[in-house]
């Protein structure tokens, strides 16, 4: 440790506001994310979350434990059980998200329809659908100099929305959907565009404010869902009317698989997304006020509209995943407390994950989707909990925040494999 | 680390003595030196523990390469005790790698550190630090709210126990040593005042107080004086002359040459990675200048009389407040015509950066008017001020001028990038941008390895230049350019200054403003004082230099210099005499009369 690192990361500590001149946390984080990390330190951090996830799933495995009672006598006995443990549950988790061989030889023996062969993708694909919306509702604010944790309540108002229009309309199949879509984005754009117009306004930070506004929005769908005419006349528990066939997203593979049209918009949002921050002039704004809201200023930008106007944005993104949640997973089809049910904060993790590109961010909302696909699969047939996808993709989140630690571990196996000599005469003082 | 047993001792010295320390609040340090000498009893351990260690500093071939750029070039360097040597090169040329190497945060691919005879190895600033080596960089590294004596314990805190890792902070100590630096340096600083209020002057002086503290006989000053004022700038060579006598030496890194001769015992002058040679003060600033660029520089600007049009921008009564509410720009009236160039000088600070940003439509107005070309501008955006024909550089680069992660082509729309040819309708089009982009980058001499290179990793002269190139890229009525050449490279000055005079001459107005006096007078065809927020007087810039002085310090010809100064509140009184200082060195305060009628 340096004085001259001593006295810089304490000034990098305290200093909060977002006074000119000076870094806030929020920036910091966001500089992290979008320029610290390179394509190696995520593929690296992926790598070392799976290898600490193994980790764990051994901890938790008292079988695996009770052969390590006796490891000095017969290690063997242990080390196979490890592997058995840990190769058991991601053989499961691929199984589950990508392709079962068993299904496979099933299937071309004609034993089985192909429809299961291609479950496991369609699950994948289904499941990153709302993930990669939005991560990009995140990403694209990211961009702009924002930080969008109103994702999860942005997307739930998406989805009210468009279940007002899928059971409150009645329209031709088509019109139907695009109506509810398009209801779905300006119900999230609308919950966006409140915590960008205080941020221009009065300058209230958009963590918060957004942060509230989950709140607000989850009381707010409570509320509305026992409310006469939007509450499931025949139904005791929170649940609205079901909407109508017409505004469901249609499937694409067949009524077997969960695979729908969804993912084909998310793409498509992901193209937009993509255009609008490198070719257009509204993303040349965001971009600019992102990286300098000061010289943005100068160079006659209005750094108040460029907030309002990336937060409509990223909520009308979030706001088309609500829907697409109701309109195309949500198992009845309708309006339930927990519809969104913190797909909107894996949003942030899937954004930080794809290092706020939107190409970045459907590559992540694809891992993330599969994941969640092979869980089930990996409960069932290795008995390893749910839950262990989600400190996977907790990890892995935490590895892409921690980039000088994921190069300090690859650096430290680089020197392993390599020269010993050469650690030893580097040293550890840097 | 390196902390001798005597100067333990010093520090607790007997309490009565700490008091008469700090009433001694003086700039002769000598006097309160001799006192605290005095005051301890005088020679023994304690005498010795402030006694300066001579350090001679040896550089022998260093070489650092950053791939295949080679940063250094074998280069040699001796730095004998208690001299100032001055380090002299343009942005870029490796002055600053150098010196990073000296101290510890770089390890050279080749060569060797002596110091005093004896090789050594620093791998870290710590290891420096130890050797005796401090270091001041050009941006501070103080907590910005932490107290004075906080941040110059910083780091090497003491605490106050017997034990060794518990115990409380010994702020109390601290507080001392600020206070006994101060005194025996003349570094004057207030040890509880939080640092971000501090003006950018004294969080320098903090800089130093923290090196000296840790008994640095060598000290390293990166651009020390390219945040400053004149004023500032003087103070800080004073402390100089305080610390050489005392026998520090000091490695002072500049491109400035007038600073560079006033102060220097010696120069080295670094081009390219390359020592191109080591001369005295007497050397004079072409030929100073000529050794840093590697040809011949034109340091003065060549120009035509102006032939002033019409009155273009109209200044009227303007008030405007800054953003903590005080009325920084009191009353100006200023009229700039098409073909001059009218400069505002005056010391930082007095209002000129609020009157910019006012004319630009960045700060809402009190009251007044500004007009271009008689229509309004109050209460436009300053996308339309820019659109109604104005350009502007701001005052602070990387601040308000370039976005840095953008490359240099999108920095040189930064301000046009919705109009055509660079876009059509929400989209943007690339190739035209790449290509106007490579055509200001000829045009305009940037040094960039192309248009697609973040502005972020071009040296300051360069993305200066991209900001001029900017605005300068099409039809102007009005120039507004705010400090254009600080922290610039002498090449990039004279590009600057000569397509500054060449757009005045395309008849368009030009509204100069910068705290360096020479610039002003080069370039300006009027030149406006500016001081506490009111227009002094207008004169031209061949006025004497001494009489321009007395106007930024706030004298005007109605009242002698003393009068001045006693109506004068205190807080502006350091100013008014700092300034007086610069400037009537010839013969004090014989210039309240007679000079030319306001």
């Amino acid at each position: 440790m340096t004085s001259s690192t001593v006295a810089d990361s304490g000034a990098a500590g305290p200093s909060t506001g977002d006074g000119p001149g000076r870094r806030s946390i929020g920036r910091a984080v966001i500089d992290a994310v979008t320029t610290a990390n390179s394509w190696m330190v995520t593929i690296l951090a992926i790598l070392l979350a799976f290898v600490v996830g193994g980790v764990i799933i051994v901890l938790s495995d008292p079988g695996v434990l009770r052969r390590f009672e006796y490891f000095f006598s017969r290690p063997s006995d242990a080390l196979e059980a490890v592997w058995e443990s840990v190769s058991g549950a991601y053989s499961a988790l691929l199984r589950g998200s990508i392709l079962d061989p068993e299904d496979l030889r099933e299937a071309i023996a004609g034993e089985e329809p192909w429809t299961e062969v291609f479950e496991p993708l369609s699950e994948t694909l289904t499941y990153a659908t709302p993930l990669i919306l939005m991560g990009l509702a995140v990403a694209l604010a990211f961009r702009a100099g924002m930080f969008n944790i109103g994702v999860e309540g942005q997307a739930v108002l998406g989805a009210l929305t468009a279940a007002l229009a899928g059971f409150g309309l009645s329209l031709p199949a088509g019109l139907h959907l695009v109506v509810a879509l398009l209801a779905g984005i300006a119900g999230g754009a609308l919950w966006g565009l409140i915590p960008g117009w205080l941020k221009a306004r009065t300058g209230a930070h958009e963590v918060i404010t957004t942060i509230m506004l989950n709140y607000i929005a989850g009381s707010l769908l409570l509320y509305l869902i026992n409310l006469d005419g939007i509450h499931h006349p025949e139904r005791n528990d929170a649940i609205s009317k079901p909407v109508y066939d017409t505004a469901l997203l249609p499937r694409l593979a067949g009524d077997q698989l969960r695979l729908n049209l969804g993912i084909l918009i998310a793409l498509l949002a992901a193209g937009g997304v993509a255009w609008l921050l490198q070719r257009s002039t509204i993303g040349f704004e965001f971009r600019a006020v992102g990286s300098n809201p000061d010289a943005a200023r100068t160079a006659g930008m209005s750094v108040g509209k460029t907030y309002v106007l990336v937060m409509a944005f990223a909520g009308g993104l979030a706001g088309l995943g609500g829907a697409s949640v109701l309109l195309g997973i949500a198992t009845s089809s309708a309006l339930t407390p927990a519809i969104i049910g913190g797909i909107g904060f894996d949003g942030i993790t899937v954004a930080l994950l794809g290092r706020a590109r939107p190409w970045g961010v459907v590559l992540a909302g694809l891992l993330f989707g599969a994941l969640r696909a092979g869980a089930p699969g990996m409960q069932a047939v290795a008995d390893v909990p749910v839950q262990m996808v989600t400190i996977l993709q907790a990890l892995i989140v935490m590895f892409i925040a921690a980039p000088a630690f994921v190069k300090e571990v690859f650096r430290l196996r680089q020197s392993r494999a390599g020269a010993l000599g050469q650690t030893l005469a580097k040293g550890w003082n840097g | 680390m390196g902390w001798s047993e005597g100067r333990r001792i010093l520090r607790t010295g007997p309490p009565r003595l700490r008091r008469c320390q700090s009433a001694h609040c003086n700039p002769s340090r000598s006097g309160a030196r001799a006192l605290w000498y005095g005051g301890v009893g005088g020679g023994g351990p304690l005498a010795r523990a402030y006694k300066e260690n001579p350090l001679k500093l040896e550089l022998r071939g260093i070489t650092k390469r950053f791939g295949d750029v080679v940063a250094n070039d074998h280069i040699d360097l001796t730095v004998e005790p208690g001299e100032i040597h001055a380090l002299l090169g343009e942005n870029g040329a490796g002055k600053t790698t150098l010196m990073n190497v000296l101290y510890g945060l770089l390890q050279p691919d080749e060569g060797e550190i002596l110091i005093n005879g004896v090789p050594r190895t620093c791998n870290s600033p710590r290891e420096a630090i130890a050797a005796g080596i401090g270091m001041v960089h050009q941006h501070f590294m103080l907590v910005p709210v932490f107290t004075v004596a906080e941040n110059v314990m910083l780091g090497d805190e003491r605490i106050r126990s017997r034990l060794p890792f518990l115990g409380f902070l010994d702020r109390r100590r601290a507080r001392q040593d600020v206070l006994k630096v101060s005194a025996d340096y003349g570094l004057e600083v207030d040890p509880d005042a939080i640092v971000e209020d501090l003006p950018v002057g004294l969080q320098q002086r903090v800089e130093i107080i923290k090196a000296l503290r840790r008994q640095a006989d060598l000290l390293i000053l990166d651009e020390p004086t390219a945040v400053l004022t004149p004023q500032e700038t003087d103070e800080l060579l004073a402390v100089m002359r305080s610390l050489k006598a005392d026998g520090k030496s000091i490695v002072f890194i500049s491109h400035k040459l007038r600073e560079v001769r006033a102060i220097a015992d010696r120069i080295t002058v670094i081009r390219h990675g390359r020592v191109i040679g080591t001369t005295g003060p007497e050397t004079s600033e072409d030929e100073l200048a000529a050794m840093m660029v590697g040809r011949a520089v034109r340091l003065r600007v060549e120009k035509k009389p102006a032939t002033p049009g019409d009155v273009v921008l109209d200044i009227r009564d303007l008030r405007v407040v800054d953003d903590r509410g005080h009325r920084v720009v009191d009353g100006v009236n200023l009229q700039v015509r098409a073909g001059e160039v009218l400069g505002i000088a005056g010391v930082q600070g007095n209002g000129q950066t609020e009157l910019v940003e006012a004319v630009m439509g960045l700060r809402p107005v009190v009251s007044g008017v500004i007009s271009l070309e008689g229509q309004n501008l109050i209460g436009r955006t300053t996308k339309q001020i820019l659109r109604a024909g104005v350009g502007y550089v701001p005052e602070d680069r990387s601040h308000d001028g370039v976005v840095r992660d953008f490359s240099v082509a999108e920095n040189l729309v930064l301000d046009l990038y919705d109009r055509k040819p660079f876009a059509s309708g929400l989209a943007l089009r690339p190739q035209e941008i790449a290509t106007s982009a490579r055509k200001r980058i000829a045009e305009f001499d940037v040094r960039t390895s192309s248009p697609d290179t973040p502005v972020g990793t071009l040296s300051g002269g360069n993305q200066q230049k991209v900001i001029v190139a900017r605005e300068m890229s099409r039809p102007l009525k009005l120039f507004v350019a705010s400090q254009p050449t600080r922290g610039v490279d002498v090449g990039s000055t004279e590009f600057i200054h000569a397509r500054i005079v060449a757009e005045r001459d395309q008849g368009t107005a030009v509204l100069l403003v910068s705290s360096e006096l020479d610039e002003v007078l080069a370039l300006a065809d009027r030149v406006a004082v500016m001081y506490r927020g009111k227009v002094l007087d207008i004169v031209t810039p061949d006025a004497p230099r001494e009489h321009i002085g007395l106007l930024m310090a706030g004298v005007t010809g109605a009242a002698g210099p003393d009068g001045e100064a006693a109506t004068t509140p205190t807080t502006a009184t350091e100013h008014t005499d700092a300034a007086a200082r610069e400037t009537d060195s010839d013969e004090p305060g014989d210039e309240s009369g007679g000079e030319d009628t306001p």
